[in-house]
This record gives C-alpha cells, sequence and structure tokens, in this order.
C-alpha cells in the first residue's frame, strides 16, 4: 500500500505541475514579452498585466497544489525517490502538454532534449 | 536571443538552484521539524538562510514568468535545467556533498539535452495559435525572433 500511495502522490505532483506550468506558459504568452511591455509602458504596466491576470492566478494555484502533493509523497517515502521520480516525469509531462495544449512544435529536437533532461535529472537527483 | 533574454534564463537556472541550496541549508541547521511541534516551522522563517533561500526563490518565479513571457514552455524548462548542475557544483563545492559517478553521468546528460534544445528556435508560434493568442496581447513584438 505504501507504493500504491507513493506513486499516486508522485502522479498527482507531476500532474498538477504540468497543469500549472502550462496556465502560466499560456497566460504569460497571451501577456507578450514582458521586455518589450516594461520599455513601452512601464513598471505599472507590467504590473497591471500579471495581477490581473485570472489565467496566471490559476497556474499559481495548481503550481501550490503540486507543491502540497510533493510534501506528501515525501511523508511516504524518501526524497530519494520523490526527487527525481516527479521531476524527472514533469519534464516528459510538460512536453507532451505544450504540444497538445500550447500548440508548441515540439519537434526531434525538442523531444531528446526533454529525455535527455528527464534523465539526467533522474540520475543527479537519485 | 539577445543578451537580456539570455540574463533572464540564466536567472531562472541560478536564481532556483541558490534559493533551493540556501533554504537546505537553512532547515538542516534548523533541525527535523515533528508533526507534533508543526507550529516551530514559523521560527524557521527567521533563519537568515531561509529569508534569503525564500527571496531567491521569489526572483526566481519573477524571472521564470519573465522567461515564459518571450519563450517556449518546451524550451525554457530544458534550458534552464542546467540549474541542477549548478545545484550539484554547489552541494559539492558548498555544502561539502560528494558527487557519485552517477551524479556526473546525470550532469552529462542533462548539458547534452540543453545542447539539443539551445540550438533551435526558442519560440514557434502557428498561425492558428498566433490567432489565438492575439486577442489579449497588449503590443505587437516580433514573434519568432530569438
Amino acid at each position: 500500500m505504501k507504493h500504491l500511495y507513493t506513486w499516486v502522490s508522485i502522479l498527482a505532483v507531476v500532474l498538477f505541475s504540468t497543469v500549472g506550468d502550462v496556465l502560466i506558459s499560456r497566460a504569460m504568452k497571451r501577456v507578450g514579452d514582458l521586455g518589450h511591455l516594461f520599455k513601452d509602458h512601464g513598471l505599472l504596466a507590467v504590473s497591471k498585466a500579471m495581477f490581473t491576470n485570472a489565467t496566471l492566478w490559476a497556474g499559481v494555484f495548481f503550481m501550490a497544489l503540486g507543491f502540497f502533493s510533493l510534501m506528501t509523497a515525501l511523508s511516504w517515502n524518501d526524497v530519494s525517490l520523490v526527487g527525481p521520480a516527479s521531476a524527472s516525469l514533469t519534464f516528459l509531462s510538460n512536453a507532451f502538454a505544450a504540444k497538445l495544449f500550447l500548440r508548441e512544435r515540439v519537434d526531434r529536437r525538442r523531444w531528446m532534449a526533454a529525455l535527455l533532461v528527464a534523465a539526467g535529472v533522474a540520475l543527479v537527483a537519485a | 536571443m539577445n543578451l537580456r533574454k539570455l540574463a533572464t534564463l540564466a536567472g531562472v537556472a541560478l536564481f532556483a538552484s541558490c534559493g533551493d541550496v540556501a533554504l537546505a541549508r537553512g532547515m538542516k541547521a534548523f533541525g527535523a521539524i515533528s508533526l507534533a511541534h508543526w507550529t516551530s516551522i514559523f521560527s524557521a522563517l527567521l533563519s537568515p538562510w531561509v529569508i534569503l533561500g525564500i527571496c531567491l526563490l521569489l526572483a526566481f518565479f519573477v524571472s521564470y514568468l519573465s522567461a515564459l513571457s518571450f519563450a517556449d514552455l518546451t524550451y525554457v524548462l530544458p534550458a534552464t535545467s542546467l540549474g541542477y548542475i549548478v545545484m550539484a557544483l554547489l552541494a559539492k563545492f558548498f555544502l561539502h556533498e560528494n558527487i557519485s559517478i552517477l551524479r556526473w553521468t546525470g550532469i552529462l546528460l542533462i548539458a547534452l539535452g540543453v545542447g539539443f534544445v539551445a540550438r533551435g528556435p526558442a519560440l514557434t508560434l502557428d498561425h492558428e495559435r498566433s490567432a489565438d493568442l492575439a486577442g489579449n496581447v497588449h503590443h505587437a513584438p516580433a514573434r519568432g525572433e530569438s
């Protein structure tokens, strides 16, 4: 049962952080390049664009859910399993989600990068 | 990819890894927090290392948002995974932890992955997606510049 709980909470971490990342990415693409916005309209415009952005807040909310799932997962198993497993799987799920929901062009080069980084993170964090 | 964008990506990687290391150092000095005395976590917030860690993680979040405003998610995540390498090196030289051969292999794989993604464009937009996003854009930067 301990293993089941651990993996369910790891999958919850992966799911929530992916949803959070996709929402935040989507929100920021809509706002547009912050550097240009800052140069043209100043800090006030940047803050307004951020704080009034519901998608951004939703993304932060899901990130927080991901963080609490991580805490839960850590209470059931060692950080040496939970840390690398969730970080590494999140790289892969983000590549799928970015292709599906953000319509990013995830070509072979980006798949290779996601796979290599996911494998590397699993080894470094293990 | 101009200097500002490179600096933003470097900021994401550096602030995240330094923030984690500062938090880890602060929390290790503080000791384990038991469920029975969970309120003691609030006194951890007074530790200078924990405060530094939180400030660095806030800086990470600002640079992460900024990076996502000009580059794809599938570009930002691999590119900023260089932070894992920085963190491993910080752990070795600053926290005096050991880096095993397995970890060095992982560092090599991450570096290879970053090399792969860095050679491509930072932002990919098809017509459908640009039209989808156009609704709320405050200005019209040259899309696809990298």
